[in-house]
């Protein structure tokens, strides 16, 4: 496989992922370990004839993102945790109405202003859910450089694909991150863009939210002949308002159900020395880098340690992760906050006697500090 | 012979869930009339609306219609404007949507005069909420979230307009559908960012309680509150205190608008052209 060889940072590559795959609209607002997001695209989307606007707030920002993604086109927006928590009823109407979009978060030390400048992993229960009711979250989470840009380049398809907003976790580590990186050809990201499906028949057969119970709705570019209507409100196959009691719950259920009967679709995770393993770190995002290189000491003294990453955090690898903790005692995740994904670890492994190893000061976690714990738990 | 509203309207949503009596009705027609004597294709018009009574404007007109979440119709209108330049898109919003919860967002897109007409129509209260103070509710009058009257200051939709940059800014009244109708076909003609207040009534959730229990008496009030900008201006400062003058109180046909100011980055990053400098601004700071 083609590959390009790169030195950038995180937050850099996530922009040129964004344009790569297609982008052409961005919005968003200053916010800190994020705004570089926005300091790149804004060059590049206008030389390619795209749009990126500063809103007045994280509001604005992604509320012109729904806009223009209702237009037809791919859109993104980027933030940290305190825009996330602004930016959660709109992922809400976007959950609801199917509009899909892609938003990264360079995640630091919450909550509220919390550690602006530094590294957390605090965001990984609120990117669950970030808006109130029902619906199912797709989160992926880039544990490297490179993945800075094909997980977002893998977010735009997915997004348009299930019709509904894509979450992306960078964390303050690897947004800032300068390093080299080998990505794919432009030729093979732009052989991977699977376009939104669209209706090609008469206006008056079209009705956008008319569909299979798992499937997402097919939501024609806005201006192209086909009026309908987008709306937050529970609304019937035509996009209007309804109370109708069946078509409410047919209507949340399957916003559920179109990610969680194809999770196959979305699921990702990388596998660290497993083949042996006896001690499983579960680590993801920067953490991860740290998890490796502890498990290259761990398995020179003799522990035979590996490694297992998310990289889709929602819905989590909850089959993949059972298979292991079934066969393996030794379990620790390791993470930048008190437990976040170390419960979801617990709930897919159904045991409690999973170990953890968290760390909320927004400093960055050692290959040291990991090793030192395995070998005090274990 | 009578205007066939049919073509531009969503009938099987009929009747709406307006009250009898409500102005929104009134509105929504000279906008469809407005826009017939445009002669502007429907697929060409996009509608998006907020949360609040006239947030059900956008399902009731066949048009390319949003619903967005309360107060962010400019936000999400911005994003549709700057994707699709070459379309219209029009903002409906109340007076608690769009300058309450939406206040920014509607500073802000009078600050970019961008190409959006935004009806703001305001009727005084929150009234699908049932009876709360809205920035705009007179000071004395009682509210359900002020029952010992209303101690808040008003906003002025249009002064706040005026003040945040937007380049037409105009309010009219339900009162006179024909001129409310002549003025809508001037703020959608008019490149940049259209202020279009519209006053209207709420005698369910404003009038009972405040001595206008019907729409009638909800109108006259609205009627002597309001005179023509000739007859405000010819009024001495107290007589103006508490009146709101209608019509098209600004235009400005030099500033430029949002999306083509874009262009401009656009040009810089392809090469069209040099920087942009405080030299290609009149106003400097």
């Amino acid at each position: 496989m083609a590959t390009r060889e790169v030195i950038s940072t995180g937050n850099e590559l996530a922009a040129i992922a964004a344009v790569d795959a297609g982008c052409m609209f961005f919005g968003g607002y200053p916010l800190t370990p994020s705004s570089e997001v926005m300091h790149v695209i804004s060059d590049l989307l206008p030389a390619k004839g795209g749009t990126a606007i500063q809103m007045e707030d994280e509001i604005g920002g992604i509320c012109a993102v729904i806009g223009a993604a209702m237009t037809g086109v791919r859109a993104l927006t980027a933030t940290s945790g305190p825009g996330m928590s602004l930016k959660a009823e709109q992922l809400g109407l976007a959950q609801m109405a199917e509009v899909p979009l892609v938003c990264v978060n360079v995640m630091r030390g919450g909550p509220s202003t919390g550690l602006p400048t530094r590294v957390s992993q605090g965001d990984i229960l609120q990117s669950k859910n970030p808006s109130h009711g029902d619906y199912k979250s797709i989160t992926l989470c880039a544990g490297s450089l490179a993945e800075c840009y094909t997980e977002v380049v893998r977010a735009f398809n997915i997004a348009d694909r299930f019709m509904q907003p894509v979450i992306v976790l960078l964390d303050e580590t690897i947004g800032h991150m300068h390093g080299k990186a080998d990505l794919p050809t432009l030729e093979e990201v732009e052989a991977g863009i699977v376009p939104r499906k669209r209706f090609d028949g008469k206006p008056e057969d079209y009705f956008p939210y008319d569909c299979e119970h798992d499937e997402p709705a097919v939501l024609n570019p806005m201006y192209e002949g086909y009026r309908y209507h987008f709306t937050g409100l529970h609304h019937d196959k035509n996009g209007f308002p309804t109370e109708e009691i069946e078509t409410c719950r047919k209507l949340i259920q399957r916003l559920e159900d179109k990610v969680a009967l194809h999770e196959d679709e979305v699921e990702s995770y990388e596998e660290f020395m497993m083949d042996d393993a006896e001690v499983m770190i579960v680590a993801y995002g920067s953490v991860s880098l740290a998890a490796k290189e502890s498990i290259r000491h761990l398995r020179a003294d003799g522990i035979k340690a590996g490694l297992f990453r998310p990289i889709t955090i929602w819905p989590s690898p909850a089959a993949k992760i059972k298979e292991y903790t079934d066969k393996i005692k030794n379990v620790i995740v390791v993470e930048l906050n008190i437990g976040q994904f170390h419960s979801e670890v617990q709930r897919a492994a159904a045991r409690l006697d999973i170990e953890g190893l968290f760390k909320v000061n927004g400093r960055p976690l050692s290959p040291h500090e990991i090793v030192s714990k395995v070998k005090e738990v274990f | 012979m009578a205007f066939n509203y049919d073509k531009y309207l969503r009938l099987e949503k009929m009747p709406t869930l307006w009250c009898w009596g409500c102005g929104d009705g009134v509105i929504l027609k000279a906008f469809v009339r407005a826009i017939e004597k445009m002669g502007i294709d429907q697929n060409d018009v996009c509608v998006v609306s907020g949360i609040g009574c006239s947030g059900r404007f956008s399902s009731y007109v066949d048009f390319n219609t949003v619903h967005t979440t309360h107060g962010r119709t400019v936000a999400y209108a911005t994003g549709i404007k700057l994707a699709r330049p070459d379309k219209m898109v029009i903002c409906v919003a109340g007076d608690g949507d769009a300058l309450a919860i939406g206040g920014n967002h509607t500073i802000h897109g009078c600050r970019r005069n961008i190409d959006i007409t935004m009806i703001i129509i305001n009727n005084f209260i929150y009234g699908l909420t049932n009876s709360q103070t809205s920035p705009t509710t007179p000071q004395g009058m009682w509210t359900v979230s002020q029952k010992a009257g209303n101690i808040d200051p008003t906003f002025d939709t249009c002064d706040l307009a005026i003040a945040s940059g937007a380049s037409f800014v105009a309010r009219e009244t339900m009162l006179e559908p024909k001129k409310l109708e002549k003025i809508l076909i001037k703020a959608m003609e008019h490149k940049g960012f259209s202020m279009m207040e519209v006053l209207s009534n709420c005698h369910i959730n404003l009038g009972r309680k405040n001595k206008m229990v019907s729409a009638m008496e909800n109108l006259e009030w609205i009627d002597s509150i309001t005179a023509s900008k000739k007859k405000y201006d010819a009024m001495t400062e107290d007589e103006q205190l508490n009146i709101l003058p209608l019509g098209v109180l600004k235009q400005d046909l030099e500033v430029r608008e949002y999306c083509d100011m874009y262009q401009d980055i656009k040009d810089v990053h392809q090469g069209k052209r040099g920087k942009i400098t405080q030299d290609d601004f009149v106003k400097k700071i």
